[in-house]
């Protein structure tokens, strides 16, 4: 049994009177990658903004590797070996890659003078060790050249940069083209690779069946379901399941979550 | 370089990147300051020809490496600003300000140097506040400097009451021999000006402080996830324009031996000209430093070089303007704004 890096426990969070999150209970494992499926509005961005600390919950238990944490915020998310790349991938990009992979944690020696080619040969290994290796790209390209895939390699790289145990990867496909998509899944099994946990967020099922290994679906503000890679055949089977659990919904009761992204 | 090259060792080809060779690096990284040196070079080469005489005589350039300098000590510290994504339009009365503190440390029989200090406290001082107001006050820059131009040189002439200050013992003093005299004919004041440039390119491109100024003007929100104290960057851009505005201040007081209630105002637009003829864009993120030197250089040279060639001095406001709308379309060519 992998060691459990992250537990979160029955979190509630509350907007006035509306809940978008009404008691979630998910973890993290050791190198493992959770998909975490959901609808628009499902409470997915919500429960990520919980993970990485930006949002609060309003009751709930948070657990890193066995330790209940109070007070809880970005900087402690960032601390427990947490980063997220968020959807708007937060790239500067008239800027090099190494400049955005050291942003805010430049290598710098006496006075803050930087190390450039320290920065360009570290950039370099970081990605190497997503496979982000290009015969046209080097550390010092703009990344305003690169495709979006690309782009996303670079904001990977960067949460590797931070030691991270578990990366959080909020719609990392959205938007792109199959092969670009399938650049980003390439980063995304170095990383696994290397030992390193990741939360995948989507709302395609293909692409989240591809890679996980266990699959949360949110909806409505709880787990609806919880499967391991192995109790899966397909991904339509992936989808009957998640089918069964929605299909109360289309019975009957107007979801009052639907507002809520 | 050799953590470089390890990367490419399974590949018989190069086994540096074409981007990382150390000339094609340079060009591409001072694209916009070499196109603008080329600028002046031909703008150099048509005044040549249309006056060959006037334009070999040496006192012709080496009174433009006089008053050249205190343009580039503003002209720096304004890329700055600009790659954070803000303007900075009060420095000529923070350059008016710091030049009196300096002249009333000297009437009153202090040493210049003291003088000095005096004068860059006070600009650095104004450049913090005025940066405290653009940034925490959340103004336009553009707006809010403009107002705070207008007071600052309001003050001085309130409590001046618009009057000069004649420093004639300032010539005699250690501090202007050092800054002020010339070595073989060259003034000297360019030289410190060149090493005020080097030590600003160095910050913007070698140093912690420039690269987050880079990225704050690039991508703020970025930047503030990423841990950077965006609004901090901001005011010290401010504050490093007021040690540069101050420096100007000094130095051109020590040039004319005076210090006058309008100094500094004769410089906004030519120092404002000179950051964009040089190619960096308005729109944050990326500038060069080097481009604006090469810009200060051009602008100073469109009055000499049009006098020089024989033209009415009514030539001159036209030429600078062409100057710089050719300059911008220059740049519009030979620059991608990345999204």
């Amino acid at each position: 049994m992998a060691k459990r890096i992250v537990e979160l426990r029955n979190i509630t969070k509350s907007y006035g009177n509306v809940y978008a999150l009404g008691g979630v209970s998910m973890h993290v494992e050791e190198g493992e990658v959770v998909g975490l499926l959901g609808d628009n509005g499902a409470g997915k961005s919500t429960l990520i903004k919980i993970l990485s600390g930006v949002v609060r919950p309003t009751t709930g238990e948070i657990v890193i590797r066995g330790k209940t944490v109070t007070n809880w915020s970005a900087a402690r998310s960032r601390e427990a070996g947490i980063e997220t790349v968020f959807q708007d991938r937060a790239l500067a990009v008239q800027q090099s890659i190494v400049r955005n992979i050291f942003m805010g944690r430049e290598i710098h020696g006496r006075f803050g003078w930087l190390k450039v080619h320290h920065e360009v040969s570290e950039a370099h290994r970081l990605m190497r060790e997503i496979g982000f290796t290009s015969k046209v790209f080097s550390p010092l390209s703009i990344v305003g050249q690169l495709s979006g895939g690309e782009r996303q390699g670079v904001a990977i790289a960067r949460a590797i940069y931070n030691q991270a145990d578990v990366i959080v990867l909020d719609e990392p496909t959205t938007a792109l083209s199959l092969t670009e998509t399938a650049k980003v899944f390439h980063f995304i099994r170095q990383v696994k690779t290397s030992g390193r946990s990741i939360v995948f967020i989507g709302h395609n099922i293909h692409h989240v069946f591809d890679i996980a290994d266990r699959f949360v679906v949110i909806d409505r503000g709880k787990v609806a379901l919880e499967k391991s890679r192995a109790d899966v055949a397909t991904a339509e089977e992936l989808i009957e399941f998640m089918e069964s659990v929605a299909r109360p919904r289309l019975a009957g009761g107007a979801a009052s979550m639907g507002a809520l992204a | 370089m050799s953590g470089l090259a390890e990367g490419g060792n399974q590949g018989s080809a190069a086994p540096l990147h074409p981007a990382e060779r150390p000339w094609r690096r340079f060009i591409m990284a001072n694209r916009a300051g070499l196109g603008s040196l080329a600028v002046f070079l031909v703008m150099m080469a048509i005044f040549l020809v249309a006056n060959p005489r006037v334009f070999s005589t040496w006192s012709l350039y080496s009174s433009v490496l006089t008053t050249l300098p205190v343009a580039l000590f503003m002209v720096a510290p304004l890329v700055f600003i600009v790659t954070a994504g803000e303007i900075d339009l009060s420095f000529p009365s923070t350059m008016g300000f710091a030049g009196l503190a300096f002249a009333w440390v000297v009437q009153a029989g202090y040493d210049p140097f003291l003088g000095i200090a005096a004068a860059v406290v006070v600009g650095v001082v104004l450049g913090f506040l005025v940066g405290l107001l653009v940034v925490y006050a959340n103004l336009s820059s553009l707006i809010a400097t403009l107002g705070m131009n207008f007071m600052l040189r309001g003050l001085i002439l309130i409590i001046t009451q618009s009057k000069s200050i004649a420093l004639e013992t300032l010539g005699d003093s250690w501090a202007y021999a050092i800054f002020s005299s010339d070595v073989g004919g060259i003034p000297v004041q360019i030289l410190w000006a060149i090493a005020f440039v080097i030590f600003a390119a160095l910050l913007f491109n070698r140093h912690r402080f420039g690269a987050q100024v880079h990225v704050v003007g690039d991508n703020p929100d970025s930047a503030n996830e990423m841990g950077i104290d965006v609004r901090r960057v901001r005011i010290l851009t401010f504050a490093f324009m007021g040690l540069g505005a101050a420096l100007a201040g000094v130095f051109s007081t020590m040039i004319n031996f005076t210090w006058w209630p309008t100094s500094g105002d004769g410089y906004l637009l030519p120092v404002l000209a000179s950051v964009f003829v040089g190619g960096t864009p308005t729109w944050g993120g990326i500038g060069t430093i080097f481009g604006g030197a090469v810009g200060a250089l051009t602008v100073s040279f469109i009055q000499t070089g049009i006098v020089g060639a024989g033209l009415s001095g009514f030539y001159v406001q036209f030429f600078n303007g062409l100057i710089i709308i050719l300059s911008l379309l220059g740049h519009r060519w030979n620059q991608i704004r990345y999204r």
